[in-house]
């Protein structure tokens, strides 16, 4: 006799096929068949957040800290429209999650039914693939595509959505052995021709450099990214959602690149002869003004995504395939060209870089008023936690100092919202790299305006023993709107004030969270603050440091403006040639 | 910008037409003409869409396109190495005076008469875009009380099958 399984046993049965360990997320109605048998499964977890849209975050923080697909669950209507926000942003981040949403009853699909939305409809345009399910015998086999779907190619998220009656009705459960993708097969292994064609490229340029991407972490292929440069010397910019990917310790390594990065980094694109780009997408926020991106640059381009490739910045040789993947072959290549006695020479290319290096470095000035500065509080924290633990940032300005100023040396230490920039994304997202990585340290540095958005966790985290650090880089402002206010709006301060050095008591709402609650405004305190947070490790930390409002994020490029434009502090524009 | 013709192989599966057509918006793509029909094999439904575009955001388009995992093939089909139809229906006004000039144009542009009422005919024709709308121009003066057209279809000339295609690839 065939086994029987109601749809939500089916369910169930499938994520611990999927090798699901732990879901984030909130039952309600349509959902709640699968709440049942989720109680008696000994193999997946569930941990109940306050938000759906943390439970997403979680799940994204969950996926970047382990390398594992991120779940999360939620009930039809609005549990499923929170989950958006966290959808769209793994979309644009690439980040690999199953969401899986309670629908209304199939019978009642299209009339409006109370917590009735069209969240199919509604992610089409943000997720990888999606699936609405009728019937309890398709239940299996879409968990199983979601799974594969959302882990490989370039990952991103999936939606399975499920209507209340499959969930109840039974049917037979057969856990499929194969996947039928015949419109899903995503480029793995690069050409050779091409790979051929970059690697004599590479050595016949004179101001090459390693462009790269967070593809290199998702596809694991930090350690031939390292023997690349090692090989070639050539220089690296990371981008933001690559930090780590490649040791920040490295004396090739120029910082990262973009609206906010380093002088050298942004130089290093702009002067180069050849970008060698790896997983990394063009994006408006590294390139600046397209048309006066690195002008005089060829491009090698390899992303597993084609539709990348071109879409920006035409690319002299396209590669398709795993960064991995390029990486060995385009290894191999270089070795054998190596072996020919054909090397690249970029001694003049190091000294143009290494002036602007030490002539720009990253920096900040101390306010004069003896109040705390925010870089300050970010380079304290990562000197003294170190390389080893998991940095996450919501959006704004403690983002870019924390990208900035954080020393990455592993890859999938540093975790953010870089696509979509969504404010709130720390503190769940921590929460699930801790989940994911218990005994790792968790920082999530978010800010007083990210802080306010998602906050609620706190509660999930104390109660689940969950126990990140929070430093809340707290400048009572939305700081980086303040910024452009002060920069391109006469200082005029519309609605970026939130008063939040007094508004709320952030030490009694962490202490009402049941978490410990810490203050420091005093340049003095910042280490034995921050010491004292790390020997708590039985409970969520909270530390409001109440930092000077006026710091602004520098280098920078003014939106829409050519990199070349770059500005290293308010008013200083880097001299880009030397004056002898 | 130039027109182009797509011919889209997808998987025949509920919101497959939704999500391709979704693409095309999001991007800022504007379809001038879409047709959505079932081919010889079950599984398999085909796209004929036209769109309006530069030959670089064409690129991007297809690319996007194939992306979707219902999508199986996409080709883009040249006008003069591909046949390319669209029907449409008119129901022209008549008087007893212009009843038989219209038949005459009918005739001369081998259409076919569906139907016929006291000051009306409906009148069916095929043929591509060019012909068409010369028909239509033809018939304007008598009065046009309703017309419609299909969106085109279009098949590449010669041996070759597109499905054939797509199996091979899968």
């Amino acid at each position: 006799m065939s086994e029987q399984l109601t749809g939500a046993q089916s369910l169930i049965r499938s994520l611990e096929e999927a090798g699901v360990e732990t879901v984030f997320g909130i039952p309600g109605g349509a959902i709640l068949p699968a709440y049942d048998p989720l109680m008696d499964s000994k193999k997946v977890r569930h941990i109940l957040v306050r938000h759906e849209q943390a439970a997403g975050h979680a799940a994204e923080g969950y996926a970047l800290a382990t390398g594992k697909v991120g779940v999360c669950m939620a009930t039809s209507g609005p549990g499923a429209t929170n989950l958006v926000t966290p959808i769209a942003d793994a979309h644009m981040d690439s980040v690999p999650m199953v969401a899986i949403t309670g629908q209304v009853p199939s019978q009642a699909i299209g009339t409006d039914a109370f917590q009735e939305a069209d969240i199919r409809g509604i992610t089409f345009p943000i997720t990888k693939h999606n699936y609405l399910v009728t019937d309890p015998k398709d239940i299996p086999n879409a968990i199983h595509e979601a799974f594969h779907i959302a882990s490989t190619g370039r990952p991103g998220p999936v939606l399975v959505d499920i209507s209340k009656d499959a969930l109840n009705k039974k049917s037979e459960f057969i856990w499929p052995k194969e996947l039928n993708l015949p419109g899903y097969k995503p480029t793995i292994k690069p050409n050779n021709k091409q790979i051929r064609e970059a690697a004599s490229l590479i050595l016949s340029s004179k101001k090459p450099v390693l462009y790269v991407g967070g593809g290199i972490i998702k596809a694991g292929a930090h350690k031939e990214l390292f023997e690349l440069a090692s090989i070639t010397q050539i220089p690296v910019v990371t981008t933001l959602m690559a930090r780590g990917a490649f040791p920040d310790s490295h004396p090739q390594h120029l910082g990262m690149p973009g609206m906010h990065g380093t002088v050298a980094a942004v130089g290093s694109l702009q002067q180069s002869d050849l970008l060698i780009a790896l997983g990394t997408r063009f994006d408006d926020r590294v390139t600046g003004d397209l048309a006066t991106f690195a002008p005089g640059a060829k491009v090698i381009h390899a992303d597993i995504d084609p539709a990348e490739i071109g879409k920006n910045r035409f690319a002299d040789i396209p590669i398709v395939g795993d960064a991995k993947e390029v990486l060995s072959l385009l290894l191999a290549a270089i070795k054998d060209e190596q072996k020919k006695g054909v090397s690249g020479d970029y001694e003049a290319w190091w000294s143009v870089l290494n002036r602007l290096r030490e002539t720009y470095p990253l920096g900040y000035d101390l306010p004069n008023d003896g109040s705390l500065s925010p870089q300050y509080v970010i380079e304290r924290l990562s000197d003294i936690t170190g390389p080893d633990a998991i940095y996450a940032a919501g959006v704004g300005q403690h983002q870019m100092w924390a990208a900035q100023f954080v020393k990455y040396e592993k890859p999938g230490t540093w975790l953010n919202s870089g696509g979509l920039g969504t404010m709130g994304f720390a503190v769940p997202a921590a929460m699930g790299a801790k989940v994911g990585q218990p005994d790792t340290t968790v920082w999530a540095i978010d800010g007083d305006g990210c802080f306010q958005m998602t906050n609620q966790e706190l509660a999930t985290c104390a109660i689940n023993n969950i126990p990140i650090k929070v430093a809340l880089i707290n400048n009572s402002s939305l700081g980086m709107v303040r910024q452009w206010q002060t920069l391109f709006y006469n200082e005029r301060y519309s609605n970026t004030d939130l008063q939040s050095h007094s508004f709320p008591d952030f030490v009694k709402l962490a202490d009402a969270y049941g978490c410990v609650g810490l203050r420091c405004d005093n340049p003095d305190e910042v280490d034995s603050v921050i010491e004292k947070a790390l020997g708590i490790n039985d409970a969520p930390v909270v530390i409001d440091f109440q930092v000077n409002k006026d710091a602004m994020v520098w280098p920078m490029v003014a939106a829409g403006a050519s990199n070349s434009d770059i500005k290293y502090a308010r008013d200083i524009a880097p001299k880009w040639e030397r004056e002898d | 910008m130039s027109r182009h013709t797509l011919s889209v192989l997808v998987e025949n599966q509920p919101g497959v037409l939704a999500r391709t057509a979704s693409l095309f918006a999001r991007r800022g793509f504007n379809i001038e003409s879409l047709a959505v029909g079932p081919t010889e094999s079950q599984e398999v439904s085909r796209m004929t869409i036209v769109v309006s575009v530069e030959a670089h955001p064409l690129e991007q388009v297809t690319k996007q396109l194939n992306k979707l995992v219902n999508v199986l093939k996409i080709v883009e089909l040249d006008s003069t190495q591909s046949v390319q139809r669209e029907l449409v229906l008119v129901k022209v006004k008549t008087t007893p005076a212009s009843r038989s000039q219209i038949l005459e144009t009918v005739s001369l542009f081998r259409a076919k008469v569906v139907d016929v009422s006291q000051d009306s005919v409906t009148i069916e024709a095929t043929g591509n875009r060019d012909k068409l709308d010369a028909l239509v121009k033809v018939l304007e003066p008598y009065g046009i009380k309703e017309l419609v057209q299909s969106g085109m279809v279009a098949v590449g000339r010669g041996q070759k099958s597109l499905t054939d295609k797509a199996k091979h690839n899968s």
